[in-house]
């Protein structure tokens, strides 16, 4: 059966079947990202001074992934525009590109920028027990300088003091065995063990304090620079280059910790809603990705339409070329809202 | 497999093997030169927001909240232009437009109900939530 206007437009609406598709859809999708961009807006503009985070992210990372979205974006429109002049060896190359571009996209994110974040620490320091840790935090110096105060110590677990002694002996071998680590007597205080390894993240700290008995006392943390060295003036403003934890470490007892995790979306509301959205921006771009593949492959419904009918091809091209500038789109904004601003 | 694609594309130069509006070489390459002149653009304003976030803006208008004013006033003229060219919005049917319409609407309909949590209209309060 031939649906009509599958590849002509109808004459009222001007419009072929497809186009008027995407278009509504993307309507749709406006709401969907305008109802996650008004959540960021609600939990930023409660959050308190100090607890909305600034420079945790890799902003030239994040800036290569917007060049790369936007090259795409280039690659997609000259795709749909070399089969419009019926250039098929064109239109594969620059779909391909295109395709190219939004898996490095993921790969980049899923491979490198989330993964580091999972074994990041950040412990919220207690109201009451901020002045402690005055060292490394600088507040006296951010409030001469009339900046917002610090109230999270970060940067990689190095050890983790545990009291031990009431605790499942044989399961805590099993699951010190389990992930590699390894503990041992604090000089310190003989009724503590220290426990540390290669493996020490926030995630596995976590399963550590669940078994049974083991009881956690404090954090060992290579500090990140701004807490390594919080009075420098350098430290007062985030930087375009990242910089990964010092060797300074610094020690924080459990009790004056609010809450610890990973840069995870339990971490904080940014975390949370950095996740929600740069999470459902990465489904986007996946799907994108496959649809694009599918018409690049050789296959019928993909390129083997050029043969048939290529004007058709060009609109589904179109459609999905629309698609794909909706996800650059929304990047744009993603971009400065949780790396700049 | 891509020789025969290249066979099949000196037919289709034809007639015969379209079935919608007829292929326009002279429009189409002429248009190729500015999709990528405007990928240039986003790229040199992606730079541009970088930069610009780095300015104390708070303290060069003496206020609050400048960065981030300034950084979606460049976020939303890239999002223009990849609207207007890559997305064809320039010259592109009435219909499309109306639906651009109602969206905008309800969207900013859904912006104004969360600031409704802040700015009390009715009782004209506005509220500390720190």
């Amino acid at each position: 059966m031939q649906i009509p206007h599958e590849v002509t437009a109808r004459p009222d609406t001007g419009l072929y079947n497809a186009k008027l598709g995407i278009w509504l859809f993307l309507a749709s999708e406006v709401m969907l990202f305008g109802g996650l961009f008004s959540a960021y807006i609600f939990l930023r503009m409660g959050a308190e001074d100090g607890y909305w985070p600034h420079g945790l992210l890799n902003v030239p990372v994040g800036a290569a992934n917007t060049v790369v979205l936007i090259l795409s974006s280039v690659t997609v429109v000259l795709a749909w525009a070399s089969l419009k002049m019926r250039k098929f060896s064109q239109y594969k190359l620059w779909m391909g590109i295109s395709i190219l571009c939004g898996a490095l996209f993921l790969i980049v994110k899923l491979a490198y920028e989330w993964p580091q974040k999972f074994e990041h620490f950040g412990a919220f320091i207690k109201k009451d027990a901020i002045a402690k840790y005055e060292p490394y935090l600088g507040n006296a110096h951010l409030k001469e300088k009339k900046l917002a105060p610090r109230v999270e110590i970060s940067g990689h677990l190095h050890e983790v003091e545990i009291d031990a002694t009431a605790a499942d002996k044989e399961k805590l071998d099993v699951f010190l065995k389990e992930h590699d680590l390894t503990s041992a007597p604090d000089a310190h205080d003989a009724k503590l063990q220290l426990v540390k390894g290669h493996h020490l993240t926030p995630g596995v700290v976590e399963h550590l304090e669940k078994v049974p008995g083991v009881k956690l006392i404090a954090f060992e943390v290579a500090l990140d620079p701004v807490n390594a060295d919080p009075t420098n003036p350098e430290s007062d403003k985030p930087h375009f280059w990242y910089k990964g934890a010092t060797e300074k470490i610094g020690k924080i007892q459990r009790q004056d910790v609010e809450s610890w995790s990973a840069f995870a979306p339990k971490h904080s509301p940014y975390f949370a809603v950095y996740f929600t959205i740069t999470g459902l921006h990465g489904l986007h771009v996946l799907a994108g990705v496959l649809i694009m593949l599918y018409f690049w492959l050789p296959i019928e419904g993909g390129a083997n339409m050029f043969k048939r009918n290529p004007e058709h091809l060009a609109n589904r091209v179109e459609v999905v070329g629309l698609f794909w500038h909706f996800v650059d789109l929304v990047w744009i904004f993603v971009f400065p809202i949780f790396y700049l601003l | 497999m891509s020789q025969s694609h290249d066979h099949g594309k000196e037919v289709a130069h034809g007639a015969s093997h379209d079935n919608g509006a007829p292929a326009d070489h002279a429009h189409h390459d002429m248009h190729l030169g500015l999709y990528w002149g405007i990928g240039g653009v986003l790229v040199a304003f992606t730079a541009i927001t970088v930069w610009l976030s780095y300015v104390d803006f708070d303290k060069m208008f003496a206020g609050h909240g400048w960065n981030i004013i300034i950084g979606m006033i460049v976020a939303t003229f890239k999002v223009c232009l990849v609207g207007a060219i890559f997305m064809h919005l320039k010259g592109e049917k009435p219909l499309v437009w109306k639906f651009l319409y109602f969206t905008l609407f309800f969207v900013a309909g859904l912006f104004f109900l969360t600031l409704l949590h802040y700015v009390d209209p009715i009782f004209g309060t506005t509220h500390a939530h720190h």
